[in-house]
């Protein structure tokens, strides 16, 4: 980053949140140890703050996801913040409108906060660059490139089975090319220090000099596997098929799928993550993703009071700089 | 400036006393984070409460959320024990314009229903922008607006004077 | 009218030229050098002193927009332009709407130059019909029209057999073929394949998918004869290839764009839609290969590859934006940033932008000689100006250029002795 990059303030505090790469370790702390302030939330009679009472918090897919988008909206709404939901779909009937005409649609509702998910790589980047000041704007996901939320739910997951980053060990398995949740995640790790950050992947699904990145490159599960604390498998989507990336799901399996003989080559200790929604038998074997050492369900649940810490957080410096301006 | 300690071992018998008149046998300690949370320790083994000490971070309910942000160190709110039907005692350092602890009076409600709340605090300075009294009191001061109290610790407890530029 | 451009440093590399001496020019030609012929009496005199008199540039590759996408921008538009920077000569691409694969396209696009009357615009009609890559567009027909060369259009012909037969056809009637090397299929992508596309999660567009289409095109070319000129390339493998090939005498010319020697994938990071473009901005090294070729003539030619567009087709995330870049405006203060970098000499330099393209048409123009005809430029190299959007005269106001100084201001531009741009009169 050469420049202060546009989802930080001045004095480096975070406005948006659009990309875990340039953030401090400082900066993930904070979130880190909000959301843990904010986990116990789920578990009381009353599951609400006040924190964002009378604002609105538009959610703009224009990609379908339902498991984001619900959690998104928990977050914003244990929150106390009133919620739109709008599912914008992007087939060529629709296209009339530019994701500009969009924006200042919804402006014009006088929200306070973007959650967005589109199908290009830098559209929240976009979206941060046009909207009106006071308004904060949160990347759920832009193409290929971040998807920092699920990346901070990620590390707020393993950071309660496993707080030393350092001597940590951690595999990411799959579609890492198309993966945005691979490479937040990656850029995440990197800065709180993680031991060694490893992608496992056929050479179809890893990117031009991945190892750019900080990461060990393994082509091969059973090598990529040993001695790990940590299994991030990934989605594989189907259209990969028919993109000539891989043959077959049934060879992916063969040879990539996380089963529990598998397993076996990590730490006795290890924990198996999934970003969800997760292919049984495609990319994981049912027996491991409902075993004992797979915490897929508590990232989900982790995921809202990591939201809510995000929102709190952006919300809060925006309005903290903006009446700063006023005095 | 008066010992914290020296105001301490005063809320400690004011609040025996308190507790006898109202006949309450087993109540709960809450501390506001931080400040509250160090007299709610010195007063929870003083008193000898048997139930684990409650801590508050009222950061998320501040009504200047909007104008502040989140207190960048905020820590997690615990309340160890059963709220329904419990007599508490909410703990405080300082007693200024009451928005603390209307913000902490709200997230107990959150988490239940309590018998009754009693608000103890170490240093009462005047100032109060919302109808709310402390029931028990280390010490009364008269501060003009630009001067604010502070505690420091936890170890050792120490209340200075600041004045605000 | 009769005109005589005093005292500047005359750089006409078709004749070795680099000397301060006066020009004279009378009825659209050049007529002296140096020496006022006789009984030349000027009705026109322009002081160029400390100023450069060139040959008008000749741009390989620029869209004017029309006919078809008139909201971006117009040959009247586009050719003003030209002439404020000192361009005369305009090549463009036959991907209009409709596409130049009849001569009616042409001669719609010549009336509306001639009414414009600001730079000489010339077209490259299409190699297949509709550009589709399947038929043989009708190339005698748009030869005898006025075609200066037959083209892919940007289009590259992936069927190998229709290429070679299109090729063959073209060699059949002398026609100089023009393709832009980047395989549809291997180059579907936004950025430079490497780290820079990695980070940003932008599907990469690998070196082969320019170079598998280059090799491929060489060795079509290799039996057929046919002159081949490819333009725009990216890479420093490409810039190889086109090498070796000149070296075993085929007889291929090659140009880049202006901006791959400004800019790299690097420029794309903050996700800048203006700095999208196609084939992609590449490495370091890639640039710097492609300065050597420029510098060592293995590129005959530098264009702008000015694609004008409208705000709203560069104002969304960048894989939603139009490739192209408005490059008209900075084409001169670009390639002079060149000298100045080291990369190549000033007269080889006005060579690229001059005789070099003019050779590669085949057309005699591009220099001074007496008896031709009298495009000319003259800029004051030490005046500086800054890009800023105010500062263009394209319609087309994307440039990443903004707020880059650049030397040299063009103060006349003539087009056939007469004078298009004056910068005393209508310039900033």
């Amino acid at each position: 980053m050469s420049t202060t990059h546009i989802q930080l303030d001045a004095q480096g505090r975070l406005l948006h949140f659009l990309t875990i790469e340039g953030l401090t370790y400082h900066h993930l702390t904070e979130i880190l140890d909000t959301a843990e302030s904010l986990r116990g939330v789920a578990e009381r009679r009353v599951k609400k703050l006040p924190t964002l009472h009378g604002k609105t918090v538009v959610n703009l897919f224009f990609e379908a996801s339902t498991r984001t988008r619900t959690t998104f909206e928990l977050a914003a709404k244990r929150l106390s913040a009133d919620v739109l939901n709008l599912n914008i779909a992007t087939s060529s009937a629709v296209k009339g409108e530019s994701l500009l005409d969009t924006l200042r649609n919804i402006e014009a509702m006088q929200c306070d906060m973007f959650v967005m998910r589109h199908p290009q790589s830098g559209a929240a980047e976009f979206m941060a660059r046009y909207v009106k000041p006071h308004i904060a704007v949160l990347n759920a996901g832009d193409g290929r490139h971040a998807h920092p939320t699920q990346a901070m739910l990620d590390v707020f997951t393993i950071r309660r089975h496993k707080p030393d980053f350092p001597s940590l060990q951690i595999a990411i398995v799959g579609d890492i090319l198309h993966s945005r949740v691979a490479r937040s995640l990656i850029h995440a790790l990197s800065i709180l220090g993680a031991g060694e950050i490893r992608v496992i992947a056929p050479r179809t699904l890893l990117p031009a000099q991945v190892e750019d990145l900080g990461v060990r490159v393994f082509h091969h599960l059973a090598d990529g596997l040993r001695d790990v604390d940590v299994v991030v498998m990934l989605r594989l989507q189907r259209e990969r098929m028919e993109g000539a990336l891989l043959p077959s799901e049934q060879e992916f399996f063969q040879q990539y799928g996380l089963t529990e003989e598998r397993l076996a080559l990590t730490k006795a200790d290890a924990i198996v993550m999934h970003p969800g929604p997760i292919n049984r038998g495609v990319e994981i074997d049912s027996h491991v993703a409902d075993g004992p050492r797979s915490v897929i369900l508590e990232q989900v649940t982790n995921g809202i009071a990591v939201r809510m810490a995000i929102m709190s957080i952006t919300l809060g410096h925006h309005h903290a700089r903006l009446t700063g301006e006023e005095t | 400036m008066r010992d914290a300690e020296f105001l301490i071992e005063a809320m400690t018998g004011q609040l025996q006393e308190l507790l006898t008149r109202r006949g309450i046998a087993e109540p709960a300690l809450v501390g506001i984070h931080t400040g509250g949370v160090w007299i709610a320790e010195q007063l929870h083994a003083r008193l000898g409460v048997t139930a684990p000490l409650g801590r508050l971070d009222i950061s998320f309910y501040r009504d200047d959320f909007s104008r502040i942000g989140v207190n960048p160190q905020v820590r997690p709110s615990e309340l160890p024990f059963d709220v329904d039907n419990r007599h508490l005692i909410l703990i405080d350092d300082v007693l200024h314009t009451g928005r603390t602890v209307r913000a902490a009076l709200n997230e107990l409600f959150d988490y239940g229903r309590p018998a009754s709340v009693l608000l103890a605090v170490l240093v009462d300075r005047g100032g109060r922008e919302l109808p709310i009294e402390a029931n028990v009191v280390g010490a009364y001061l008269t501060l003009p607006a630009d001067q604010h109290v502070r505690l420091t610790g936890p170890d050792p407890l120490q209340l200075s004077i600041q004045i605000v530029p | 009218m009769r005109t005589v451009i005093q005292g500047g440093r005359v750089i006409d590399p078709a004749q070795q030229t680099d000397r301060v001496a006066d020009l004279f020019i009378a009825e659209g030609r050049i007529v002296g050098l140096g020496r006022s012929p006789s009984d030349f009496t000027p009705e026109q005199v322009i002081d160029a002193h400390h100023h450069i008199v060139c040959p008008g540039l000749i741009d390989l590759c620029a869209r004017l927009r029309e006919p078809g996408q008139e909201h971006k921008a117009t040959i009247a538009s586009e050719t003003r332009a030209a002439a404020a920077r000192g361009v005369t000569t305009l090549v463009c691409p036959p991907d209009t709407d409709p596409v130049i694969d009849e001569p009616a396209v042409l001669e719609w696009i010549r009336r509306r130059a001639k009414f414009a009357g600001q730079a000489r615009v010339l077209a490259l009609g299409a190699l297949t019909y509709r550009l589709r890559g399947e038929r043989l567009a009708e190339m005698a027909a748009l030869k005898e029209a006025g075609c200066v060369g037959v083209s892919d259009g940007g289009r590259p012909v992936t069927n190998a057999r229709v290429l070679r037969r299109a090729l063959e056809y073209a060699a059949t009637f002398d026609l100089t073929v023009f393709l832009t090397p980047l395989d549809p299929e291997l180059g579907n992508g936004l950025a430079h394949e490497g780290p820079v596309a990695t980070r940003m999660g932008l599907p990469g567009i690998p070196v082969a998918a320019e170079t598998g289409m280059i090799a491929r095109d060489l060795e079509l070319i290799r039996d057929l004869g046919v002159r081949v000129h490819f333009g725009r390339l990216s890479s420093a493998r490409a810039v190889e290839l086109i090498a070796r090939a000149q070296a075993e005498g085929l007889p291929v010319t090659a140009d880049v764009a202006i901006h791959h020697l400004h800019l790299t994938d690097m420029d794309l990071t903050q996700f800048d839609s203006r700095c999208h473009v196609r084939p992609p901005l590449r490495g370091r090294r890639d640039q710097e290969v492609l300065r050597t070729g420029l510098a060592s003539g293995v590129l005959t030619a530098l264009c702008s590859d000015h694609q004008p567009h409208e705000p709203d087709a560069k104002q969304a995330p960048l894989g939603d934006t139009e490739p192209g870049i408005a490059g008209l405006d900075t084409l001169l203060g670009l390639s002079l940033r060149l000298v100045q970098d080291g990369v190549l000499p000033l007269p080889a330099l006005i060579e690229r932008l001059t005789w070099g393209p003019a050779r590669i048409l085949g057309l005699d123009s591009g220099h001074l000689g007496v008896g031709a005809r009298a495009d000319v430029c003259v800029f004051d190299p030490e005046a500086h100006w800054r890009v800023e959007p105010g500062s263009l005269n394209s319609r087309g106001q994307n440039s990443p250029f903004l707020d880059w100084e650049l030397p040299g201001r063009v103060t006349h531009t003539l087009l056939e002795g007469r004078m298009v741009y004056e910068s005393t009169r209508f310039g900033p």
